[in-house]
């Protein structure tokens, strides 16, 4: 599966299927931070991600003393 | 995993709830959050006329969002901060937005209104660019809610920026600062009312309302930021939220709750100082208001005169 992440935006080649959580440890990613996106849709974290999906990983943590 | 609600399937869960929503109920339990804290610390009421900050980041948008969605009068204020690419496209997303929803914007240009953009500035200043930044901020957007005859500034604050905040009050135990974090200031002389009303949600959610509902928002990080003290206390909590979900909405609100009435009356006791600064008007501590002292800082040597204008 192709992963997609940002800040910088950059891809990567995974194996898959695999769950999102699964895709989040080892990416050593908190899912507190990220949103996992797929055909711009949500999913959850015990969601499977086919082999041949697209998959985003969007970060949500914003900077700056607001 | 199903929705709590309706039993259909979920695209979002939220550890801390211990549940999990399809779009709908997601965005219904958005709204929720927003009315109880509107309501739990009296914010406004739908006669208000509500400026809301936006950045063209998820906060603000989901924010402006949803307070329109609720009925209230929320008109929004984009600040340009003359931060390079980020600020020229922040204000794509802002436009687009208030197009879309035929909402109000009204847009304050600091480069273009007081000679200064925010990195020059604060290296000008010798201050750190967030903080430039902040205070710049809270100066602009209470100044803009006064000269509008607005009830209140809104800001896009979330569970997890009180949060940070707080852990580094603690840390340092900044009792005024202590003493002022609160999801709501009450209006007094030259301040205009501040509120919060996304503290109940995190920036998770916030983040996946925008998605949901379709608001296309800036995800690039100010280039700023990079570093930044905050962010390092964001992912402290965020480690210790994975491990036990909660900690973050029991540390913020047990503060609340318990701590911050005994630090009121510090905050209180600094009020008492205040006196409108001679260049601006708005009220200060100190011998002139921190946005003067910037802007004056900033524009040093500078022949534009554009310094004049924070006067009247
Ligand atoms: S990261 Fe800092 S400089 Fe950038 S917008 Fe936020 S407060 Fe301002
Ligand atoms: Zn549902
Ligand atoms: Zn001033």
């Amino acid at each position: 599966m192709k992963v997609v992440l940002r800040n910088p935006r950059r891809e990567l080649d995974m194996s898959g299927p695999r769950r999102v959580n699964a895709l989040l440890a080892e990416l050593d990613l908190n899912r507190e931070a990220v949103l996992v996106i797929v055909d711009g849709t949500l999913v959850t974290g015990d969601a499977t991600l086919p082999a041949d999906a697209t998959v985003e990983v969007r970060p949500v943590i914003s900077g700056g003393a607001r | 995993m199903k929705c709590k609600a309706c039993r259909q399937p979920a695209v979002i869960d939220i550890p801390r709830h211990n549940a999990a929503f399809c779009a709908d109920c997601f965005v219904r339990h958005c709204q929720e959050q927003v009315v109880r804290s509107i309501a739990a610390f009296d914010m406004m009421s739908r006669s208000d006329r509500v400026l809301v900050a936006v950045s063209g980041g998820k906060d603000s948008l989901a924010l402006w969002d949803m307070l329109m969605d609720l009925g209230y009068q929320a008109d929004g204020l984009y600040l340009g901060l003359g931060i390079g690419d980020y600020s020229g496209s922040s204000i794509g997303y802002v436009r687009s937005f208030a197009a879309d929803r035929g909402a109000t914007l009204v847009e304050v240009d600091i480069p273009a209104e007081f000679g200064f953009d925010i990195p020059t500035g604060a290296a000008a200043a010798r201050r750190a660019p967030c903080s430039a930044c902040g205070l710049s901020k809270r100066h602009l957007f209470n100044k803009a809610a006064r000269d509008g005859g607005y009830d209140a500034v809104a800001t896009g604050h979330n569970l997890d920026d009180e949060a940070a905040v707080l852990f580094g009050n603690v840390l340092r135990w900044d009792t005024a600062y202590l003493g002022r974090q609160l999801p709501v200031l009450p209006g007094t002389d030259g301040f205009a009312r501040k509120v919060k009303p996304l503290v109940r949600l995190s920036e998770r959610e916030t983040a996946a309302y925008c998605v949901i509902k379709g608001i296309d928002y800036q995800v690039e990080e100010c280039p700023q930021s990079a570093g930044n003290r905050h962010l390092g206390y964001k992912a402290a909590l965020n480690d210790i939220e994975v491990r036990s979900p909660g900690s973050k909405a029991a540390f913020y609100f047990g503060f609340l709750e318990r701590i911050a009435p005994l630090v009121a009356g510090v905050a209180e006791e600094e009020r008492r100082d205040l006196h409108p600064c001679p260049e601006c008007g708005s009220p200060t501590v100190a011998d002139l208001c921190a946005f003067c002292a910037l802007v004056a800082k900033a524009t040093r040597g500078k022949l534009s005169g554009a310094a004049d204008r924070t006067s009247g």
